[in-house]
């Protein structure tokens, strides 16, 4: 049995830190501590104490962390223990992770997909993470992320959840596509099909049909490679159906595997690519749920280089071309009327979410690509495409 | 049309002798530079250090606090109580509150220390109180007519204010206003000169926002310390009561005299709302030096100030971590010297007396509070101002 197999059985098991704080949750959350601790809230007293306290925010311990995969983008995988005021999660969700880089004192939050099956309240999970170039948390986290370490998180969140159709009985047949990383939510449903179904013959049997067609770059690149060659020997009515390299989606090998894949319910998840065959070929299928990748809207203009790009106002739909300007003149320019004040970066009245994109301060010149980043709009101005949460 | 020709006149006839505050425009625009340089410089250097001071002074503050309401068990400890409280609650609005609401420490990307969500132990809301301070009286600092702080409102500290009988009572207004300081920063917002010039409604229109949010915060404030925090300590619910109050009552007084310190003593200069037209980003430097005065004094009294104390820098840089003031002073002032610019400082008693004094002196028609002179960089040959 490989490490990987017996993992999820050790994880049920609560840190001694949040049994305790379980009984107290309720009276920390009371209206009389809100109102004694306000205005800055008992969490803000609680982690004087000990950073895995608290009655709403939600933290996690990294409880060791376990190199999948070497090469040029490593993947390790993160267990952490959450603190008590974790709610738990469904199969398929994400989870924001808010980690402070060491050296620059700044905290970057980044959305990962949890690998684990479905946890409970207060429960460990894992998150499987690639370490990509241009990503500085998943480079820290996967690099440099070490036991013992706190981690600032969301509650668990994403509708790309292990819901079937209300008319599938509960023993029909399941189809999972997903190509790179895009394995990760996958994984955490076929973990938890094979722990809440039966066992048989002391092997876990997920309790009815399961297709697993996965695309990866290459075998040595392929995560979960021990986990899934296990699942796909053992008699658990789940196929594994792994494509290297070239071999591309073809619904051709699809109907082969699944005659009628159009009336299964059917979870996707991975790269533009695949996401566009995978969807032409289901035809506006209700019974297919997908998650994207985000792809990188940011295409920052080099510097010297004229700006060419769009400034998107998500809140309004307006869209207009990035002009050098500050996004408050472009933003007034585009009919808006944003909020603001000394127009000179000193008072913050306009400070907005850039949610994607590239922009450029106009005082120290400095760029930044950094996805939902609060920037002053009245002295930010776009370095390229952009969106503004205006 | 008239008015396009009267403009170009006017900049034509700018010659390079003509002088704004006893400086040349082009002397103004090169003091400018030289702060943004100063500036930027700064700005790339933040990192670890200020992250770490700030969580320090932080755990201080909480530590007091927590302390402070404990020892309200420890009759016996009342003083003690108290005086930890009062720390508490100067650390939390100066070094902490007043600085992370100006978006000092928004770089670190912690929502705990986030300009758009703190909120401070005080009465009043975070969110007016940005309004009328960040933007405000930052934007238009000492311009008597649109700065808000010049007097709050309710005393006459120019002599450009125009004399009423009503200003007799200054020193008493100022007694009462630093008594209740906490109180009259909250209802500072409602802009009650606004009110009784008949331009707008106290409690509605335009203000009935304002007022709600002051209302929400004051009942919260009161409730805290005034009824919850008493009656957790059971029969000793009257002197909690006592303690908390006077912690209150000593926050409100260091508070008020320190932010009188900052921009009241004589020979800080006040604009009016045409000179400061079209201003550029040095006259706006210019306007904040000249407009404000320092504390000197030891580094426990920077920290208790939240380095207010260093006011010239705060409102030459009101964005960037109030710790850096100090080591920025040195420079700011070198170059005040170069430029033959007044740097207003002196200990706490010399500049509260002085402010005191003019409290008085204006309660009374007239005045004679002048600007400090500025000399201007004669003095200096122009190879040492070109470097």
């Amino acid at each position: 049995m490989s490490a990987l197999i017996s993992e999820p059985a050790a994880l049920p098991t609560r840190a001694v830190g949040a049994r305790i704080a379980s009984p107290l949750g309720p009276l920390l959350r009371s209206r009389l501590v809100g109102a004694l601790a306000s205005p800055h809230g008992i969490d803000r007293y609680l982690e004087r104490f000990n950073p895995m306290w608290a009655a709403h925010d939600v933290r996690a311990r990294i409880v060791s962390v376990h190199r999948e995969t070497d090469g040029d983008a490593p993947v390790a995988t993160l267990t952490l223990q959450p603190t008590s005021t974790w709610r738990g999660h469904q199969a398929g969700q994400h989870v924001l992770v808010g980690v402070e880089i060491p050296g620059v004192a700044k905290r970057y939050t980044r959305a990962f997909s949890i690998s684990s099956a479905a946890s409970g309240k207060g429960e460990r999970f894992t998150l499987t993470i690639r370490a990509h170039d241009e990503g500085q948390v998943s480079s820290y986290l996967v690099r440099e992320a070490q036991a013992g370490q706190v981690l600032h998180l969301s509650q668990a969140q994403g509708e790309f959840t292990l819901v079937e159709s209300p008319a599938t009985p509960t023993i029909s047949r399941l189809v999972f596509i997903t190509g790179g990383s895009g394995i990760t939510p996958a994984m955490s449903m076929i973990r938890t099909l094979l722990r809440d179904g039966y066992q048989r013959n002391g092997v876990a049997h997920a309790g009815r049909k399961v297709t697993f067609l996965h695309f990866a770059r290459s075998a040595e690149d392929q995560i979960f490679a021990d986990e899934l060659a296990e699942i796909a020997a053992a008699d658990n009515g789940i196929d594994v159906h792994l494509r290297y390299g070239d071999q591309v989606f073809s619904e051709f090998e699809l109907r082969r595997l699944v005659a009628d894949y159009k009336d299964t319910d059917t979870w996707l998840c991975g790269p533009p690519g695949l996401v566009e065959l995978v969807k032409a070929a289901y035809d506006e299928s209700p019974r297919l749920r997908m998650e994207f990748f985000k792809p990188s809207v940011a295409r920052a203009a080099r510097p010297g280089e004229e700006i060419e790009g769009d400034i998107a106002f998500t809140r309004s739909g307006k869209t207009i071309a990035a002009s050098g300007a500050s996004i408050l003149e472009q933003a007034e320019e585009a009919g808006l009327t944003p909020e603001f004040g000394c127009r000179m970066g000193i008072c913050f009245s306009c400070t907005r979410t850039k949610t994607a994109g590239t922009v450029r301060n106009i005082l120290t010149g400095e760029e930044s690509a950094v996805p939902d980043e609060e920037v002053r709009i009245c002295v930010t101005a776009a370095a390229g495409d952009c969106h503004i949460d205006l | 049309m008239t008015d396009t020709i009267a403009e170009n006149t006017e900049l034509a006839e700018r010659d390079a002798n003509e002088k704004y505050h006893g400086l040349t425009y082009a002397e103004i625009d090169k003091l400018g530079a030289e702060l943004d340089e100063l500036r930027l410089r700064v700005i790339a250097d933040l990192g670890e250090p200020d992250a770490e001071y700030l969580r320090k002074v932080v755990k201080a503050q909480r530590s007091f606090e927590i302390a402070g309401r404990a020892l309200f068990y420890l009759p016996p400890a009342w003083p003690l109580a108290v005086a930890s409280l009062s720390v508490s609650k100067i650390l939390d609005n100066m070094e902490i509150g007043h600085n992370v609401m100006h978006g000092q420490y928004d770089w670190m990307g912690d929502p705990a220390f986030n300009s758009r969500q703190f909120d401070w132990d005080t009465m009043a809301p975070a969110e007016n109180w940005k309004y009328g301070h960040n933007y405000m009286h930052h934007t238009y600092t000492n311009i008597v007519g649109k700065d808000r702080d010049v007097g709050y409102g309710i005393l006459r500290m120019d002599e450009d204010q125009k004399w009423n009988p009503y200003y007799l009572g200054n020193p008493l207004w100022a007694f009462l206003l630093m008594t209740f300081f906490e109180w009259g920063v909250a209802l500072h917002d409602l802009e009650t000169e606004e009110v009784f010039a008949g331009r707008r409604k106290m409690f509605g229109g335009e203000n009935a926002p304002v007022w709600r949010r002051i209302r929400k915060k004051m009942g919260k404030q009161v409730l805290k310390d005034y009824v919850l925090f008493p009656a957790l300590t059971g029969p000793f619910f009257l002197s909690t009561l006592a303690g908390n109050f006077t912690a209150n009552i000593v926050r409100n007084i260091w508070t008020f005299n320190i932010i009188f310190c900052g921009h009241f003593p004589a020979g800080v200069a006040t604009f009016t709302e045409e000179e400061t037209e079209n201003e550029s980003r040095g006259q706006w430097y210019l306007r904040q030096m000249l407009g404000s005065a320092n504390i000197t004094g030891s580094k426990l009294m920077h920290v208790m100030s939240g380095n207010l104390s260093h006011q010239i820098e705060h409102h030459l840089f009101p964005d960037i971590p109030a710790r850096r003031y100090p080591e920025m002073a040195v420079e700011v002032q070198e170059i005040c010297e170069r430029y033959g610019l007044p740097y207003n400082k002196g200990p706490l008693h010399t500049q509260l007396f002085s402010v005191f004094r003019k409290i008085v002196r204006l309660s009374f028609p007239g005045g004679t509070s002048k600007a400090a002179p500025v000399r201007g960089p004669q003095a200096v040959t122009d190879d040492s101002l070109a470097a």
